[in-house]
């Protein structure tokens, strides 16, 4: 039995924590993550989990815990937002290269500086090369979703990687949405029991974890972690089919929107797919052939299924919510079309970089976006590669 | 808690092969085995980044027969922390039995300086760990570089002694104060040339329900300059001279361990390294005055702390 509610994004998915019932949390408040971990320290308080809350002093610390306790063979979770990541980051990078299954919500913030609290994908997308699986959401229930899969995903033994589960900071977070929580006994079923085959806690079986790696096996193990992300493709196409038999939700890589018969579209992830939808909706009244392609996975990165579900494209706009600061476009951009090189197609790329640090997007934003696109479509010229939306120059 | 007696460590086996590839005449294995020594339980070892753990654990090899775990150079604390946690939780949840210990191991650099918030978290919140800091006093591992457990005036690669600046230029920072300022329940200084008093204190830490600090000195040839079979003897200069005072804190209460017949003068402790050469030139004599004069100052705070003065 599915249960109807109307709650915040961190509600939503302090709930999702709280099915999932983690042996372990190791966690520091940062906004605008914060909720999230007060509302689960609550959970913890009144004894609706069996999880030892490690009370951190800092994100770096929390990303350490949560390493030891996911080798010591618990299931292990952690939660951080923007600065927060910036301080795990040498340690995020060690939680992937040792295998271990954590999953981590980030409530996605702009990476200072200045100091800027509202949201952007700068955090998430400079973890984009530490080998974590990362799961972008439109909404609270995506993000729900993705939790749940998440778990799925990360433990499966083909895979045994880390994952992300993003969800815009303030945005989604903050504002209160319908979404339909599964019973706890549906999640305690979906997820199962984790049984590692290694654990630090296991007298019998005494291992190393994290030894010293040089030259003449390194790169082995490095190639094992591509094997692994390889394998997770797999791996989420078959936990969302999965879900989505349950609940009747989900995608596998991304959402199609209005895109069959589309001639120019958009490529978003986060919450501004939700804002592309109804600007698509709108020219669509028009009958302009507009349409949207909402990116879930950005690590594994789809490639050849993007390019096939694009291809039809005249002209295609990728959307990110971060800067690279290679003065050649965003992070998502420059995945996106190198992916088109190989397809060589003929679809025109352009790049729209916006929402930094909390800007605005609006619908009337993206509309713009797509008359820039019927613009090139019309003039078959491109004269900005990179553009920058929403900003005062 | 029973008495430690050699006869006993002997028969046990030792939890730390040898063929690791630590220096001859190192602290680091005589500690750690001294320590492992001080419990039969199943241990979790968890180890900063340094020379402990790139020379016991370099893959596919391991010289541990205990669960091991390295995570970074700052963290071995915060990791310990966690593995602890996971125990707790599984075994409240009756997935796991049993009895295991939790045991940290870092350097003077990865627990003076950049594991210091990351031990002091830990220590804070209560975690049923041992941390142990093997202090020999500066980064070894990455070329004898001075840290904040450097003793002044010791000659070091980032604190060399010049024409115009005659080694570090402060005075080491006591750490084991520092973290008996935390409240937990067992802290301790100790020496492996005692090895009594290393083994009694590492089995108190053991046993004692929440979390307990051991800072024990440990030599280091390459750093120190002094010949690799004159450790135990330098050891001792530390503790004769006071420079190293075995004490301990237990439940808000101070006690001395060991208080030398005579206080030996500084410069045994000085002469035999290489480390402090610069110090006996002429003209520097004024050097080992404020060495010994600090010394003496700490050594009359201890006793003073421990009741063992007026």
């Amino acid at each position: 039995m599915s249960n109807k509610v109307a709650l915040t994004g961190h509600e939503i998915l302090a709930n999702a924590m709280r099915q999932i019932n983690p042996d372990v949390v190791a966690a520091y408040p940062i906004t605008p993550q914060t909720e999230l971990v007060q509302l689960f320290s609550q959970f913890v308080a009144d004894g609706k989990v069996d999880t030892d809350f490690v009370t951190v002093e800092s994100e770096h610390s929390a990303m350490s815990a949560t390493v030891g306790a996911s080798a010591g063979g618990a299931r292990a979770m952690t939660a951080t937002a923007a600065n927060g990541l910036g301080l795990m980051w040498e340690v995020v990078y060690i939680a992937a290269s040792t295998r271990l299954p954590i999953v981590m919500p980030v409530v996605n913030r702009a990476l200072s500086g200045p100091i800027n609290i509202h949201c952007d994908h700068s955090d998430s997308m400079g973890a984009r090369d530490s080998g974590w699986i990362q799961l972008y959401a439109e909404d609270a229930q995506e993000a729900y979703d993705n939790a749940l899969q998440a778990i799925r995903i990360g433990e499966h033994e083909d895979v045994r990687l880390p994952v992300m589960v993003n969800m815009d900071g303030f945005i989604i977070s903050h504002a209160v949405e319908n979404a339909e929580l599964l019973a706890d006994k549906d999640v305690k079923e979906f997820i199962g029991d984790y049984n590692p085959d290694h654990s630090l806690l296991d007298p019998e079986n005494q291992i190393t974890v994290g030894p010293v790696d040089l030259q003449d096996f390194y790169f082995e193990h490095k190639r094992q972690q591509i094997d692994a992300m390889e394998n997770a493709k797999d791996v989420i196409a078959d936990v969302a089919q999965e879900y989505k038999e349950m609940t009747g939700r989900g995608v596998e890589y991304f959402e199609e929107y209005k895109l069959d018969d589309a001639e120019i579209g958009i490529l978003a992830l986060g919450s501004t797919a939700g804002t592309a939808k109804v600007a698509v909706d709108q020219l669509r009244e028009q009958g302009v052939k507009a349409g949207l392609l909402k990116l879930r996975v950005f690590r594994p990165f789809p490639s050849e299924e993007l390019v096939e579900a694009l291809k039809h494209l005249d002209v295609l706009a990728v959307m990110d919510r971060a800067e690279t600061f290679s003065t050649t476009g965003g992070p998502v951009f420059a995945d996106v079309r190198s992916a088109f090189y190989d397809a060589k197609s003929d679809v025109e790329v352009v790049n729209y970089v916006y929402g930094l640090g909390g800007r605005d997007t609006r619908v009337e934003d993206v509309v713009s976006v797509y008359e820039d696109l019927q613009e090139i479509t019309a003039s078959g010229k491109v004269d900005n590669r990179v553009n920058y939306l929403g900003v005062r120059e | 808690m029973s008495k430690v007696n050699l006869k006993e460590l002997s028969h046990q086996d030792e939890r730390l092969t040898g063929g690791h590839r630590l220096c001859s005449g190192c602290g680091a294995s005589i500690i750690v085995r001294q320590v492992l020594h001080a419990t039969e339980d199943p241990v979790v070892v968890g180890c900063a980044t340094g020379c402990l753990e790139v020379s016991t654990t370099i893959y596919p090899y391991t010289a541990w027969k205990d669960s091991f775990i390295h995570n970074a150079f700052e963290n071995a604390a915060a990791t310990v922390s966690g593995v602890e946690a996971a125990y707790r939780s599984l075994k409240k949840q009756g997935k796991i039995d049993g009895e295991t210990k939790f045991i940290a191991f870092g350097g003077d650099g990865g627990t003076y300086d950049i594991g210091f918030q990351s031990l002091s978290g830990a220590m804070e919140r209560g975690h049923d760990m041992v941390y142990v800091c093997y202090d020999n006093g500066a980064y070894m591992n990455t070329g004898i570089q001075r840290s904040s457990a450097t003793p002044r005036n010791a000659s070091t690669t980032t604190s060399p002694a010049g024409e115009v600046i005659p080694g570090k230029q402060q005075f080491r920072k006591e750490l084991t104060d520092i973290i008996a300022a935390h409240n937990i329940p067992y802290v301790a200084q100790a020496s492996p040339h005692n090895f009594k008093d290393l083994v009694r204190k590492a089995r108190k830490a053991f046993e004692i329900d929440g979390p307990a600090f051991l800072n024990v000195l440990s030599p280091c040839p390459r750093g120190w300059r002094y010949p690799e079979d004159e450790a135990m003897d330098l050891l001792r200069a530390a503790t004769d001279t006071c420079f190293w005072p075995l004490y301990e804190y237990e439940n808000g209460e101070w006690n001395l361990n060991y208080n030398p017949k005579e206080k030996a003068p500084i410069t045994d402790w000085l002469k035999p390294q290489g480390r402090f050469k610069h110090l006996f030139k002429e003209g520097n004599e004024y050097l080992i005055d404020e060495i010994q004069e600090r010394t003496d100052r700490r050594w009359q705070e201890i006793l003073h702390r421990c009741g063992e003065t007026e």
